[in-house]
Order: structure tokens, then C-alpha cells, then sequence
């Protein structure tokens, strides 16, 4: 297991460069001069050539990656054109507000989805299970902002129990939280359910019936463990969505993570924080991905990579 | 020594009438329809017969596993002269995997990939002597040496993906006889391994039975398996039982068509074959049994009162019970001699 986990975690090395070259490349890919751009549009031609010096963009390109990859390794990702800061001032506590999101989403996705999904298998065909079944095609097919708004309204503005918009307090992050962690609860309860089925046919299965275990335990210790390998997967692949994917959301409770942040970067064309952010996503992807790996890799004996 | 005695002829467990069914938005499946036999005390009963009679469903049956859509539909099943159909299913757990065990035909899929061998014998410890997790190992690896692992400390803590075919049969073994059963269901426990492996698991099998003093049911198509390893035979065909008898007489004196025309289709050693003779055409599906003798459309001496009329499994006299209408008075055929008109005493004398 040790030696997997090194080993997954060297694997992610030419990940890492490929996705910091890509972003590297970013700047130089999009239409228009580089130093034109960071140096903003209004700048006269004398401040577009200090930029151009300033950032080394006379530089030949490898030197100028190797520049990028050394600042940012040491957590200097240039400063943003509107404000001046530091572009990891910027992001950094934007970024954790979007972390906690996809992160409280996932877990309620997790909970709720997995629960869901167990209670359908084992009482497959039960009106129990279609309820269930129909609630999650439900929850996967309903736009994200709109159940956010429809929350809002039922629960901030009729009732009056949650705020309206806002993060930080236990109360302003349940209403968001839900909006996000809904399509994932439905997709998590479709694959347990599904995956559990299959499980539960095995022969292993009806070993352990043979056994004379329990049938709580043969769901709880010899099916579900087994059921859960595929749904490690999605549930992976789920945080990453949210973190990139959480624009939406963030905008409708008007909350300040990292997905609005990149949005009024763009708008602003305030492109050293694009490409920061874009840096921060797909990295935090890299390491979801591992932390994927590993735990499959917990979970599944038959794989052996060793 | 009375005692003994008694116990020598105590029947363990005794199937009657037994009808298990699948009911199918295609009809139902009649996939045991009427089984009857008993296992004495100690001994080994083998149920023969090709794929789809209804073998497994007769053994999972016994152990109250069939799923649904199944059912076992009607008939008794007295196990130490207690009904296992009137169980709860409470205590049929406490029978389960204790009293009677039973192995499976897949060492590859039948053990759970995610725990390790110790972990997965140690659960019929925890289960039914109520042990310790500790104890328990401990427990385990004594049946791990038993059924002859080697290493079988390291085995202990192994993975079912990090042992060969042969050694997965084995920890099945050693899980099934943890609790030291009464009574050992094998379903063709050696059909998924190769030939060598095959006669060692059998023969472990054997000895541990003798050992244990276990009475054992074995579920086998091979004939050469019964006649190396079981004291009766039941031959299975179509959801029935075709005849029965102990497993000398079976041999020396086949009278069911067939019995004789499985008995043909062995491999022999003793005399040259171009090749192996079948028995021509196919089981009949379950949810479409021919309303006369089920063999009916595959048996040569086959005639009209075969295909109207089922024949009953009758006491012939001499320890064989047989299903066919050429072993009862009202057969309105010529005289056959069903060995030597299939074929299969010629070929048989030495
Ligand atoms: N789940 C099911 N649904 C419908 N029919 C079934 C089901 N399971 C078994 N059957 C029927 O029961 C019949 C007997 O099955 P069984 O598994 O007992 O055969 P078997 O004698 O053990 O054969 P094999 O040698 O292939 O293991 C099969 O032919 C099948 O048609
Ligand atoms: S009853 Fe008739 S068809 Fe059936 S086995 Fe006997 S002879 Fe053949
Ligand atoms: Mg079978």
C-alpha cells in the first residue's frame, strides 16, 4: 500500500507538468500580445515594454516556463491587473470558501446517496425504491440555480429560517450546500443501487448466506464493501465537478468563492487571476484524483499494483 | 453399543416430495419437482445427472437459500428429525454454515475478494460459537492447516485473488467444516479445477469426511466421482429422481435407461474408444417437461405409454428404486434387457 501510494504519487509528476505548461501556454495562446494584455489595455506603449521586460517575456519560452513554474512553485503567480495584488492573496481565502462548498456538498451527496441507494436495492421494486428512484431523476435533471433559487424562496423569504445569501455561519452554508449536493446525492443513489444489485448476486454472496451471517451483515459487511469500489469513482469525479462547477451557485447566494472570482476575471480581463485560478482547479484535480486512486485501491484487494 | 448401532442407522436427513419452483412471468419453472431420498448417518449420498435436472436448487433448497423468483413450493425436509421448512428463518441461520455447510462449484467467485481467507473462516467461529476476532484466527488457521495450506500463517492474512483455484477450494472447505458440521452439502465442488486438483480436493474431501464423521451430499455429473467417493446414488434427471440405489448395485446393475446411458458416456480405461458416446439430445427445458416419462423424447425404448403416462420411482426388490415403465408389470412392450439392448454390458465385461 505504501509503496502504491508513492509510486501514484510519482504518477501525478507529468501530470503536473503537462497542466502547468498547458496554463503556461495559456497566455501565450490566446489572441494578442502577452505583455499588451497584463499590462492592461489602456497602457501606452512605453508601459507595455516595461511589462514585457518586467515578466521576461523576451525570454526564449523554456526559460520563461522554467521562470513560471520556479515562481509558482514558491507561491508567485503574478499580481492581478485590477487591484495590484498578489494573485495568491486573491484566490487564497476565495479558494478555501470553494473548497468548504464542494467539500459539504460531497459529503451530504455521499450521505444521502448512499443511503438512498442501499435502502433501494434491498428493497428493489418496493414503491420505497421508486419513490427513491424517481426523486433522483429528479434531482439530476433540475438545474442547479434554479433549485437554489426555489430554496431561497421557500426557506429565506416564506419561512424566514435560512439567510438569504452569504457564507461563514452553520445557517448560510445548508441552503447552498443542498443546491449543490443534490445532482450528486441522485447520481451516488443511482450507482449504489445498481452496483449493489450486481454485487448481491455474486457467489460470494450466497456464501456468506451459506455461512449463516446475518442479512444486515451480508448487505453491510459482504455486499456494500464490495458495491462500493465504482461508487469511489463517481464520488471523486463528483468533488472535482463542484469545484470547478460551482459558478453557479456561488452566484445565485452570492457567495465568494473561487468560481464567481474567476468569473468577474474574465469579465474585468483580469487575466493573471484566470490563470492562477485555472493553475489552483486543475491541480486540486490532480490530487483528488490520487486521493481516488488510493482509496480504490483501498478498497479493492484485486487490484495489485505493487 | 446399542447406541452405536442406532446411530449407524439413523438417517440424518430425509427429502420428501420435494418441490421447489420458479415462478417466471413465463410460467413456472417446476426445477425440482418431487424429489425423495435420505442420507444415512455418516455416509455419502451423490446426486447425478446432467446440467439444468435441478441439483443445486435441490441442494439450496435444503438450505433454505433458493431466491426469488424461486420457491420450494411443497414436499418436507427433515433434518435430526426436525422440519427445516418450518424453521424461522432465525434458526435456520443457526443451522446454516453450523450443522450443515455447503461448498459451491466456483472457488474462483464464491469467496469475498475485499476480506482475507482468516477473516472470512473466522466469521463461522464469530457467528456460531461466538468467539473472539482473536480466537477466532486462531481457530481458522488449525482448519487452514486441516485442509493442508501451506503456510498457512501467512495464508491467514491472504487475499482470495493471491490463491490458485485449488487452494480457494480448499479455504471454501475449510470454512464449511469450521463448525464441524452433521451434514456437508457439496455442489460439484470439483468441477471448475483441473484433473489433478480435482482427485487431491476430493480426496481431502473424503478423508475429512471419514475423520469428521460427517454425512455428506454430493453433487456431481462425473459417475466416475460417485463410484470413488459416495455409498448411494440418486440419478437426477429433468427435476426427478430416475433411480436410486446404493452404489454397487448402481454399477453392477443399472436398470434405468438413462442411468445406463450416463454409465456409457464415462471415459473407460479398460477398453479402447474412438470416442465418448452420449446420450443423443437435450434435457428438456423445466417450463416445458414432457407430460409423460421426461426422458421420454431422448430414450430409445421409448413408446406410446411413455409419452402419455409418468412411471413412478418403485422399490425394485434388490435395493433399487427405478422410474421407468420397463420395470413394472404394465409395460406393453417386448422384453428389454436395458443394458445389454443400450450397449453397455458388452462393453463392461472384464
Ligand atoms: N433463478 C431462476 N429462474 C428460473 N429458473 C431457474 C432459476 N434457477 C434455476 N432455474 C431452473 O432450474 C433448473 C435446475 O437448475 P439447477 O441449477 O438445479 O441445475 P443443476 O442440475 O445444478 O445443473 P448444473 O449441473 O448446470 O449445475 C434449471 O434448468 C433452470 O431452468
Ligand atoms: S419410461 Fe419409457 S421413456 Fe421413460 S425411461 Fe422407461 S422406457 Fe424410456
Ligand atoms: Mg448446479
Amino acid at each position: 500500500m505504501f509503496i502504491y501510494t508513492v509510486r501514484r504519487l510519482i504518477q501525478t509528476i507529468p501530470v503536473m507538468i503537462g497542466v502547468t505548461l498547458v496554463v503556461f501556454l495559456m497566455m501565450h495562446l490566446i489572441p494578442g500580445d502577452p505583455a499588451q494584455i497584463i499590462a492592461g489595455e489602456s497602457a501606452n506603449e512605453q508601459q507595455v515594454e516595461q511589462t514585457r521586460e518586467r515578466l521576461g517575456l523576451n525570454d526564449p519560452l523554456p526559460v520563461q516556463y522554467g521562470t513560471f513554474v520556479g515562481n509558482a512553485v514558491t507561491g508567485d503567480l503574478g499580481n492581478s491587473i485590477r487591484s495590484g495584488r498578489a494573485v495568491t492573496d486573491e484566490i487564497g481565502a476565495r479558494f478555501w470558501v470553494t473548497v468548504e462548498l464542494a467539500f459539504y456538498s460531497t459529503l451530504l451527496s455521499i450521505f444521502i446517496g448512499l443511503i438512498a441507494g442501499i435502502v433501494s436495492a434491498t428493497r428493489r421494486n418496493s414503491p420505497l425504491d421508486m419513490i427513491i428512484m424517481i426523486t433522483a431523476l429528479f434531482g439530476l435533471s433540475m438545474p442547479n440555480f434554479w433549485l437554489g433559487l426555489m430554496l431561497i424562496q421557500y426557506f429565506a423569504l416564506n419561512i424566514e429560517w435560512l439567510p438569504v445569501s452569504g457564507w461563514g455561519t452553520p445557517q448560510s452554508i445548508i441552503l447552498p450546500v443542498i443546491t449543490l449536493g443534490t445532482a450528486g446525492a441522485a447520481i451516488i443513489a443511482r450507482m449504489t443501487r445498481s452496483s449493489m444489485l450486481e454485487v448481491i448476486h455474486q457467489d460470494y454472496i450466497r456464501t456468506a448466506r451459506a455461512k449463516g451471517v446475518k442479512e444486515r451483515y451480508v448487505v453491510y459487511k459482504h455486499a456494500l464493501r464490495n458495491a462500493l469500489i465504482p461508487v469511489v469513482t463517481v464520488v471523486g469525479l463528483q468533488f472535482g465537478v463542484l469545484l470547478g462547477g460551482a459558478v453557479l451557485t456561488e452566484t445565485v447566494f452570492a457567495i465568494n468563492g473561487l468560481g464567481r472570482l474567476v468569473v468577474e476575471a474574465i469579465g474585468q480581463r483580469d487575466f493573471p487571476i484566470v490563470q492562477g485560478a485555472v493553475l489552483i482547479l486543475a491541480l486540486m484535480f490532480v490530487f483528488v484524483n490520487f486521493i481516488v486512486d488510493i482509496s480504490y485501491r483501498f478498497l479493492n484487494k484485486r487490484i495489485d499494483l505493487d | 453399543m446399542d447406541n452405536l448401532k442406532d446411530n449407524d442407522t439413523k438417517t440424518i436427513i430425509k427429502v420428501d416430495d420435494l418441490q421447489t419452483s420458479f415462478f417466471t412471468h413465463k410460467g413456472e419453472v417446476k426445477a425440482v419437482d418431487g424429489v425423495h431420498f435420505d442420507v444415512p448417518a455418516g455416509k455419502t449420498l451423490g446426486i447425478v445427472g446432467e446440467s439444468g435436472s435441478g441439483k443445486s436448487i435441490t441442494a439450496l433448497s435444503i438450505m433454505r437459500l433458493i431466491e426469488a423468483p424461486g420457491r420450494v413450493k411443497g414436499g418436507s425436509i427433515t433434518f435430526n428429525g426436525e422440519d427445516l421448512l418450518a424453521k424461522s428463518e432465525a434458526e435456520m441461520r443457526r443451522i446454516r454454515g453450523n450443522k450443515i455447510s455447503m461448498i459451491f462449484q466456483e472457488p474462483m467467485t464464491s469467496l469475498n475478494p475485499v476480506y482475507t481467507i482468516g477473516d472470512q473462516i473466522a466469521e463461522s467461529y464469530q457467528i456460531h460459537q461466538g468467539l473472539s476476532k482473536k480466537q477466532a484466527l486462531e481457530k481458522a488457521l488449525g482448519m487452514l492447516e486441516l485442509v493442508g495450506i501451506p503456510s498457512p500463517k501467512a495464508r491467514l492474512k491472504a487475499y482470495p485473488h493471491e490463491l490458485s483455484g485449488g487452494m480457494r477450494q480448499r479455504a471454501m472447505i475449510a470454512i464449511a467444516l469450521a463448525c464441524n458440521p452433521e451434514l456437508l452439502i457439496a455442489d460439484e465442488p470439483t468441477t471448475a479445477l483441473d484433473v489433478t486438483i480435482q482427485a487431491q480436493i476430493l480426496g481431502l474431501v473424503n478423508d475429512l469426511q471419514k475423520d469428521l464423521g460427517m454425512s455428506m451430499l454430493l453433487i456431481t455429473h462425473d459417475l466416475g466421482v460417485v463410484a470413488e467417493t459416495c455409498d448411494y446414488v440418486a440419478v437426477m434427471y429433468a427435476g426427478k429422481i430416475v433411480e436410486y440405489a446404493d452404489v454397487n448395485t448402481l454399477f453392477a446393475n443399472p436398470k434405468h435407461p438413462y442411468t445406463v446411458g450416463l454409465l456409457k458416456s464415462l471415459p473407460r480405461h479398460d477398453i479402447d474408444q474412438e470416442e465418448l458416446e452420449v446420450i443423443r439430445g437435450m434435457v428438456p427445458r423445466p417450463d416445458d417437461l414432457p407430460n409423460g416419462c421426461r426422458f421420454a423424447p431422448r430414450c430409445p425404448f421409448a413408446r406410446e405409454m411413455c409419452v402419455e403416462r409418468l412411471p413412478d420411482l418403485e422399490d425394485q426388490g434388490d435395493g433399487n428404486q427405478v422410474r421407468c415403465w420397463i420395470h413394472t408389470d404394465q409395460w406393453d412392450g417386448p422384453e428389454v434387457n436395458v443394458r445389454d439392448d443400450y450397449g453397455y454390458s458388452e462393453s463392461t465385461q472384464s
